[in-house]
């Protein structure tokens, strides 16, 4: 493959492999069984898009993928791009995007909750993600094996099959490096958020592994989507461990080596409340909800259709969801409900992904409500104040005109 | 007249020479920057208004998530970039994306390289040094 009898860009791949196992002390490959890419082009902007399409002359045998490789998601949802008022420039580019990965045989899934809808990963298996949300769910949640794979290296592993071992393929960077002792066991969708994000800040870099300690309950799918993605964003962490549940943690001893002592956090009921309020205590009124990041499931399309019926929204309410769960939604009417009160369902995109300046600038959108912990860390930089909140919490809120009532 | 030096763990890209812009906070391309006028636009950031284009930025750790991948490319194609990347600890993220970009970074001190380092200072990066460094020159 270095010598470029597998073409150009398999030899690209390789090398750039090499480059990023040898800054980060990978000892040789392993191989991997998906990769998934992030690529929105706001991410990848003009150059980064004419990059992909010079490998689209190669011939056909030289540029297909060689594993099962999906996308994170888009940065529109072309049927509603009016909506958000994105430029034609955006969406242009969006679809020289969508051709160039398409000519290299990637399967365009445009989803980050791939583990709620296409092929969640086995525990053990070995694969090559590229959403901090996704990664840090299936190495959690499933046992399985990735580090946090950007796009090129994760274009580069679809290319070659393989990725550098080294970091979460390696069982002695599994093992917890700090326990957290919870007195509170979270209750909504923003709470779980916001616990992540209190242990995310705690943790502060990736190579920490967080281990969680009483939980009272075992969360569901969607709350471990939320703390996972809050847990990601704020601290860049890529794996934890809720003792007794996640599955390489049936036992503290299972994450802890014997004889070691962790540095210990306490976490309780107020923290989770602190962490929430300090989002949200300037702010009187919202012009924007929006539920996103992670894209919402099959669940919360449920729950946010049944809390939206008989209500109106008068402001833009955005519900984002994947390209898997959206034709479900639509068949069982859950789509049309949230529509019948004012939302709009928006699929396969992410806010946050979607030229989120800009649509703000073209909408005025400044105050943004939202109960994803994770959409609240990233948008400050994009020129937003952003409000975490309960999902009914901010149905209320969009119901009201914006104003909250707290 | 002394130097200062710092060794780092790894290095990759070009030998670099420029004014230091520090801070004991950490960096991602989408979470902090408006890439489009070369600034930290995160409000809470330590370095929020300031302008890192043509600067070495010295920060504790890579934060967020995926995307500085791409952007770090991105922002090298238009010319309004960082010139160098200097971290306490590097995610893998930062590692991918100077590989594709071409893009100086060292990461891994013994010290916090955010209090050795001046703020303004002048400085030296050489990545590709059989220990990897920068000089306070």
């Amino acid at each position: 493959m270095r010598a470029g009898e597998c073409g150009p860009l398999r030899q690209w791949a390789i090398e750039h492999q090499i480059r990023v196992g040898d800054y980060l002390v990978a000892e040789d490959f392993v191989a991997v069984v998906q990769a998934h890419i992030m690529a929105d082009t706001e991410s990848l902007g003009v150059a980064g898009v004419e990059w992909l399409e010079h490998w689209d002359a190669l011939p056909r045998d030289r540029r297909l993928v060689r594993i099962p490789t999906i996308t994170d998601p888009r940065g529109t949802d072309f049927a509603q791009a009016a909506r958000l008022k994105q430029q034609p420039w955006m969406l242009d580019l969006e679809r020289r995007a969508i051709a160039a990965f398409e000519a290299l045989g990637v399967l365009m899934t445009n989803t980050c909750i791939n583990y709620q809808t296409t092929m969640p990963p086995v525990r053990g298996e070995h694969v090559a993600y590229g959403d901090t949300g996704v990664v840090i769910y299936a190495n959690s949640v499933c046992g399985a094996r990735s580090n946090f794979e950007g796009g090129p290296s994760a274009l580069s592993a679809g290319m070659t099959g393989r990725t550098p071992r080294y970091g979460y393929h390696l069982d002695a960077h599994r093992q917890a490096t700090l326990l957290v002792e919870l007195s509170a066991t979270p209750r909504e969708l923003n709470d779980w958020g916001a616990l992540g994000g209190i242990v995310g800040r705690l943790a502060g870099d990736y190579w920490q592994v967080p281990a969680l300690i009483g939980l009272e309950r075992i969360p569901n799918s969607d709350e471990m989507k939320h703390f996972g993605a809050a847990l990601a964003s704020f601290g860049s962490v890529a794996l934890f461990h809720m003792i007794g549940v996640t599955p390489e943690a049936m036992r503290i001893d299972d994450i802890v080596p014997a004889g070691q002592t962790l540095k210990t956090h306490d976490i309780g009921a107020a923290d989770i409340r602190a962490f929430q309020v300090q989002y949200v205590k300037d702010i009187a009124a919202v012009d924007v909800v929006v539920f996103s990041a992670p894209q919402l499931s099959l669940v919360e399309m449920q729950m946010l259709a049944g809390m939206l019926d008989g209500r109106r929204a008068r402001i833009p309410l955005f519900a984002v969801t994947s390209p898997q769960v959206k034709p479900d939604a639509d068949r069982m009417g859950l789509t049309a409900r949230i529509e019948a009160a004012g939302g709009v369902v928006l699929s396969g995109m992410c806010f946050y992904q979607s030229y989120a300046r800009e649509i703000a600038e073209a909408n005025g959108w400044k105050r943004l409500a939202t109960n994803s912990a994770k959409l609240t860390n990233i948008l400050g930089g994009y020129g937003y104040r952003p409000a975490l909140l309960s999902m009914e919490q901010c149905v209320a809120a969009a119901c009201a005109g914006g104003k909250l009532n707290r | 007249m002394s130097t200062k030096i710092f060794y780092a763990a790894a290095g990759m890209g070009r030998k670099v020479r420029a004014q230091a812009l520090v801070a004991s906070d950490g960096f991602s391309a989408r979470y902090d920057l408006d890439r489009l006028r070369g600034v930290f636009s995160r409000p809470e950031h330590k370095l929020a208004g300031e302008s890192y284009n043509g600067r070495v930025l010295v920060l504790d750790a890579a934060k967020g998530g995926v995307a500085t991948a791409w952007m770090l490319y991105e922002m090298t194609a238009r010319g309004v970039m960082p010139a160098a990347l200097v971290l306490n600890r590097a995610n893998p993220i930062m590692v991918q994306g100077a590989a594709l970009a071409d893009f100086t970074m060292i990461s891994g001190f013994d010290v916090d390289i955010t209090k050795a380092i001046p703020n303004g200072a002048e400085v030296e990066i050489d990545p590709a040094a059989v220990r990897p460094y920068i000089r306070v020159l």
